[in-house]
């Protein structure tokens, strides 16, 4: 066993068999009562008798070993390799809104690409007064923001279209992660550039690419860009990750994480969208009679229960339980999530742990004492257009089953009085 | 009265802030040169706008497909393994898990073009000619029936193309179909009508990874129609080697590698080394070929191309050797690595 199986580093299935083993032999959470003295309150320990790590062991830290099953993890035969693939945020065990960088999914179309700061250039050109050349160094010059922002891919929960596919968060909803992104409003860089010579913005759009093989090309309609897109240089008070983007990505809040361009190259105003091939052949929902929808871009609210779920069993017995999970929207901010534990017949309303934020995951709570009765739990974002988040039935009689992005249904885990949760879906 | 004076006064700060006094005044950046917008902009648009002057033609097309794409799309454009099928699937859009294709799906040409000359061939994006992408594309034409073969695709011809699917797309209608019948306060009692009862359940399925990366148990259902039977595998012995049978199996499977390689007299270093005599040879000994730092590392550790090491380099070429430059996902049955080892055993130096 290597050090880093130590702790909490069992394979999914071993946990289970523990969280089943917990759950048939629970105390009640009022009558625990120690019979013994505990010897890790009795005995001096090890750590509480000699020295801990000295400062610089880790110039740059990451997460103590014990944490070392919390990472991004792929699903590998969804692609046929991984420089053209996507893996998942393990938000089974993360808690707060803040995703760090280190385990936020990562989705790339030709690989995560090494671009030093000094070869970095920006470009914008096109409709525009005076193309223009900037440099890294020219970006940090502008007057900058801040905002919170989830990144949602357009497939997250795809693969639950057809039926309950895969057991856990993870997997079923975790291709998003919400920073906090340093940057310049892209408007301000379109002004630099000189914005008259596209005369009518109306019906003008941006076309956006990124440096690496891909391009990941995408059109951006004027008014979303000078609205509130981002060219980001910093995410959680650091520099973008290699994989999510180093040195600069561009964030599109509220709207699918496909046209969160990484490593963005150029911008070019033009008179219409260039239909690349990222918003034709992919990107498009398409319907039960066969047409398909295009330029769906702004993701609608959407929630999960994070925990408990298949990765994060029950593992306490019956007693004080936290339920709790992540609701988001494209469209606005969450106002109101709603937890059913009998799959949809009664609801209650979760509490918000900060009212939610424009574009941006809101965490919620519902606190319960669990008798070890089996639940069918679920949950129900609202948000400030008054949008309540749909089932996967109402979802199915609009589009059918062919589609693979925007799925943004409610979803079920069976939690069983063992305490083990199951991806389900309900009648 | 005071809610309007703040919102008076919040708009004559957001007017300084984003008006015309800032506009165009930070004087950052430089103004771009012709040649530098000449050599980034290349998109092109549904309308054409883009579209260099060149010409080519499935015939042409064929054989630089076989050599730049095939790989992963297939001899005849029909897709490898999980690699996109650009062929076929006309009229399957309203059918369950419907085919979407260049010929099926795509609804503009240029989206083609744009695509293929920019971020294509994979893992060597953007090294295509304006005449080898035209004949390129006009090969997937022609493989999805809309061309003839004498069909001669340029800048002038581009727009005689019918995609079948141009009009098969609509704008974004979830405000009018969905926004307005899923809003409003919802149920909060008695909101099914008769009890809940689980209709299907993710562990019948098992597909999910193990925490442990390990492989999942079954070929999951998605991909059901993807799975054959694999043929009964060849004992991997000295006879085998030798059994013609398997050489002109290899000799099918060897399709996959002749994008980059080739083998046997009048072979040329390609974008992958020659393959002639490579069994039993020492690893990066082929003159004039370039090989990766990984490959050379574990030359230097003794590696030998015997047939254990070929074969489990050619399963899973980036498993094997973390950083090599064969682009490659592997062979996956057995069957293709019996019958690829024995091709390439049958072209001693």
């Amino acid at each position: 066993m290597s050090d880093n199986e130590i702790g909490n580093g069992p394979s999914r299935r071993a946990f289970l068999r523990g969280a089943a083993a917990a759950g048939a032999g629970a105390l009640t959470a009022t009558g625990a009562q120690a019979a013994t003295p505990d010897p890790l309150v009795t005995e001096v320990q090890p750590w509480a008798q000699s020295f801990g790590d000295g400062v610089d062991e880790t110039p740059y830290g990451l997460p103590i070993r014990f944490e070392s099953d919390v990472v991004r993890r792929n699903v590998e035969w969804l692609t046929a390799d991984t420089v053209s693939s996507i893996n998942f945020t393990p938000i089974h065990a993360l808690d707060g809104t803040i995703t760090p960088q280190g385990c936020a999914f990562e989705r790339h179309h030709s690989g995560a690409i090494e671009l030093r700061k000094e070869d970095y250039r920006l470009m914008i050109n096109g409709l525009v007064d005076t193309p223009l050349v900037f440099s890294y160094a020219d970006l940090e010059r502008f007057p900058r923001e801040n905002h919170v922002y989830f990144c949602e891919c357009a497939a997250n929960t795809g693969m639950e279209w057809a039926g309950a596919q895969l057991n856990g968060a993870q997997f079923t909803h975790g291709m998003i992660h919400n920073m906090e992104y340093t940057g310049v409003p892209l408007r301000t860089l379109l002004e630099e550039a000189g914005l008259d010579t596209a005369g009518d913005l109306k019906d003008k759009w941006v076309f956006v690419e990124g440096a690496d093989a891909s391009s990941n090309g995408r059109s951006i309609p004027m008014e979303k860009a000078l609205d509130d897109c981002l060219i980001a240089f910093k995410a959680n008070g650091e520099a973008l990750r290699k994989e999510h983007g180093y040195p600069v990505r561009l964030v599109v809040p509220g709207w699918e994480g496909n046209m969160w361009v990484k490593w963005i190259r150029r911008i070019e105003v033009m008179d219409g969208p260039v239909e690349s091939r990222e918003e034709t052949s992919k990107y498009t929902d398409t319907l039960e009679d066969g047409t398909s929808r295009k330029w769906t871009w702004a993701m609608d609210a959407k929630s999960v229960v994070t925990s408990p779920s298949p990765q994060s069993p029950i593992t306490h017995g019956t007693g004080p339980l936290v339920i709790t999970g992540l609701a988001w929207s494209g469209r606005g901010a969450i106002t109101r999530v709603d937890v059913s534990k009998d799959g949809g017949m009664t609801w209650e309303t979760a509490r918000l742990a900060k009212p939610g934020e424009k574009m941006a995951l809101t965490r919620f709570y519902l606190d319960m004492d669990w008798d070890g009765s089996e639940m069918m739990l679920q949950s129900r974002a609202m948000d400030d257009t008054g949008y309540v988040q749909p089932t996967k039935a109402q979802l199915r009689e609009v589009r059918g089953l062919n589609s693979i992005y925007h799925n943004n249904c409610i979803q079920t885990w069976l939690v069983r009085s063992n305490g083990e949760a199951e991806n389900v879906e309900v009648s | 009265m005071s809610k309007f004076l703040k919102s008076t006064a919040l708009v004559t700060a957001l007017s300084l802030i984003a008006g015309p006094v800032f506009a165009n005044n930070f004087g950052l950046g430089r103004a771009a040169l012709p040649e530098e917008i000449a050599a980034w902009d290349g998109d092109i648009s549904p309308d054409g706008t883009g579209l260099p002057v060149g010409a080519g033609d499935a015939i042409d097309g064929e054989e630089i497909f076989a050599a730049q794409c095939a790989a992963c799309h297939g001899d005849f454009a029909e897709g490898i393994d999980n690699w996109p099928k650009l062929a076929g699937g006309a009229d399957t859009l309203d059918h369950e898990d419907p085919l979407k294709t260049v010929g099926s799906y795509w609804p503009y040409l240029s989206t083609a073009f744009d695509y293929i000359k920019r971020s294509m061939p994979y893992g060597n994006a953007g090294t295509l000619s304006d005449d080898e992408t035209y004949a390129i594309v006009a090969y997937i034409l022609y493989s999805n029936d809309l061309i003839d073969d004498d069909f001669v695709l340029s800048n002038e011809t581009f727009f005689d193309v019918d995609m079948p699917n141009a009009e098969g797309f609509i704008v974004d209608d979830r405000a009018e179909t969905e926004y307005a019948q899923w809003t409003g306060e919802p149920c909060m009692e008695n909101c099914k009508e008769s009890e809940v009862k689980v209709t299907m359940r993710a562990m019948v399925l098992d597909v999910t990874p193990e925490e442990e990366g390990a492989e999942p148990a079954v070929t999951p259902a998605v991909a059901e129609t993807e799975t054959e039977a694999v043929a009964e595998p060849e004992p991997v012995a000295e006879v085998a080697a030798i059994d013609p049978e398997l050489i002109k199996a290899g000799e099918k499977v060897f399709r996959k590698c002749k994008a980059c390689h080739q083998i046997g007299d009048g072979a040329k270093n390609r974008s992958g080394p020659i393959l002639t005599g490579v069994t039993g040879s020492v690893a990066g000994s082929v003159d004039g070929f370039k090989y990766s730092k990984a490959l050379m590392a574990m030359a230097e550790d003794g590696l030998v191309w015997d047939q254990e090491a070929l074969r489990a380099f050619l399963a899973k070429p980036k498993a094997f050797m973390k950083g090599t430059k064969m682009s490659f996902a592997g062979l996956k049955k057995d069957s293709d690595l019996d019958a690829i080892t024995a091709y390439l055993a049958s072209f001693p130096k």
